[in-house]
């Protein structure tokens, strides 16, 4: 079996008297899209940071594709995270330069890791606005003038650009109307199979989970309470918390 | 001439508050295009008439040194008259306005367009020195991006420029990398003053007094200026020829010369452009 993409072991993380990640393991293989889900405050977010090393944990450690990332200089995971990570942000303004134009957020990576070609960007940027469905003619305009799904859609181009192996999304779906949302989904889904991404995804949206992931972690005050195949957790919850989770999802 | 003032030190700044500096300038020489904090003086005149200029010229100055001062390229205005006035009467040096004859140039926004030579130093005036500024507002992080020398940044501006404008529409102020590690900015030369900074035989050293930031360029020392494959680094330059050597390789400025429309091209090097008169007239 190949070795897991990245592996986390004994997270440990406490705000003053609360546990945020108490005790927390994970593996994400290649290719992979796991999802973490739990309510408010149960340390979804927080496990997503430690894990992308933008947050020291108390205890535990990270390994990425074999490097240590809680070891690694800030220089190590930068180049890190421009060009096998990416992050995609619940709000697509922490993610984007409002202020530069559609295809210059998408080259920024580009020509973070050296790409000095206009054309060449140029084109890249436009390819990858067709293919999350943006009509590439509006390569050179502002993202403020794009609606929120179309913003969110724009922050998947620029991250997925450099062929990341491994993506964060936190929330990708949120403050997004439902119908938008399922195209989202369905895009996510799209690229995830057509890439091979592997994918760790935060959501409190049980739906989204079981649309796009293969496994689940539910977590409930900074513990992973339940893990395992999307549908048998979801199917065949085990633990209580997980039961009543699955059990407060609204049937349309 | 007027006969140095008594009562104040060689060259306006006290000796600790010299070495200060000159501390600052090795460190900049020694890191090519890194800026050095530096404790910037209250000097008698206002931020933005070059108060980094006067200060890191004051540190460099000895008593044999010829000073030149120019502004915009011109040695007959205002800042550069006064500046030479200062240096007259503070540290008794020779002051001129001629190029070839100077040891010391303090400038501001233009490079002469003699060849400088490796007995020359060349002090600029920075009114801001950090390249980022405008393109990310937190000053720790252009600190974090420089150490890391993570620039992507600055092409995506470079980027936003050929996509709106067709080409790099920056004409003055222009990014340059030096040598190959740190990105500088040059303070606001034009474009076309850019590649005289690669490999110049002078030491060239930038002072920027509001902001307390000294960087240096070592001569010989490579600077390029930022561009892409297929959109190439242009030097701007007006097409005209001047109007009164008919220079058409030096830098122009455009001069109004009435209130119906009249206008005239000229070097914007006075220096340059008297030169080039006199030869003129000799040979006739």
């Amino acid at each position: 079996m190949t070795p897991p993409l990245l592996s986390a072991r004994g997270l440990e993380l406490r705000f003053g008297r609360i546990a945020a990640l108490d005790g927390v393991d994970l593996d994400i293989w290649p290719g992979e899209v796991v999802a973490i889900v739990g309510e408010s405050g149960s340390g979804k977010t927080t496990l997503l940071r430690v894990l992308s090393g933008l947050m020291p944990p108390d205890a535990g450690e990270v390994v990425f594709d074999g490097q240590d990332v809680l070891g690694m200089s800030e220089a190590a995971r930068r180049r890190l995270m421009r060009t096998d990570w990416g992050f995609v942000h619940q709000n697509p303004r922490d993610g984007l330069r409002m202020g530069v134009s559609a295809g210059g957020n998408i080259g920024e990576r580009l020509m973070a890791v050296g790409a000095r070609h206009y054309g060449g960007i140029r084109a890249q940027a436009s390819e990858w606005l067709a293919r999350v469905e943006i009509d590439p003619s509006r390569i050179d305009a502002l993202p403020r003038t794009f609606s929120g799904g179309m913003q969110q859609r724009l922050q998947i181009a620029r991250t997925l650009v450099t062929h990341p192996r491994l993506v964060f999304m936190d929330e990708p779906t949120g403050g997004l109307d439902v119908s938008v949302q399922a195209r989202l989904l369905d895009l996510i889904r799209a690229l995830v199979a057509e890439l091979g991404l592997a994918v760790l995804l935060v959501t409190h949206d049980i739906a989204a989970a079981r649309l796009l992931a293969h496994r689940i972690l539910v977590m409930r005050h900074g513990r992973v309470v339940e893990q395992g195949l999307t549908d048998r957790v979801l199917d065949d919850p085990q633990h209580p918390y997980t039961q009543l989770l699955v059990a407060s999802v609204l049937a349309a | 001439m007027t006969a140095p003032e008594s009562g104040y030190n060689f060259a306006y700044l006290d000796e600790s508050t010299k070495r200060m500096i000159r501390r600052a300038i090795l460190k900049g020489v020694a890191i090519p295009g890194h800026q050095v904090p530096f404790g910037s003086r209250e000097m008698p005149l206002p931020y933005g008439w070059g108060t980094g200029g006067i200060q890191v010229t004051a540190s460099i100055l000895g008593p044999a040194d010829v000073l030149k001062v120019i502004d915009q390229g011109a040695d007959d205005t205002t800042n550069a008259v006064s500046i030479r006035a200062f240096f007259r009467r503070v540290a008794g040096v020779a002051t001129t306005e001629r190029t070839a004859e100077a040891t010391v140039i303090q400038t501001r926004h233009r490079i002469p367009e003699r060849p400088l030579t490796e007995n020359q130093i060349l002090v600029y005036q920075v009114p801001m020195p950090e390249p980022l500024f405008r393109l990310e507002a937190r000053v720790a992080e252009t600190r974090r991006m420089h150490a890391l020398a993570d620039y992507g940044l600055m092409h995506v501006r470079l980027y936003e420029d050929v996509a709106r404008h067709g080409r790099i529409a920056t004409s003055y102020n222009y990014p340059v990398m030096v040598n190959g590690r740190y990105l500088m900015s040059p303070s606001p030369i034009p474009a076309f003053d850019n590649p005289k900074m690669h490999r110049m035989p002078a030491l060239q050293l930038f002072g920027a007094g509001r902001e307390k930031r000294i960087y240096a360029v070592p001569p010989w020392t490579e600077v390029r200026s930022l561009d892409f494959d297929d959109h190439p680094f242009r030097p701007i330059r007006a097409p005209q020829s001047c109007a009164l050597c008919g220079s058409q390789e030096s830098y122009l400025d455009e001069v109004l010369t009435d209130d119906r429309g009249g206008r005239i091209f000229v070097c914007s090097d006075t220096d340059w452009c008297a030169e080039r008169q006199a030869a003129r007239e000799a040979a006739e």
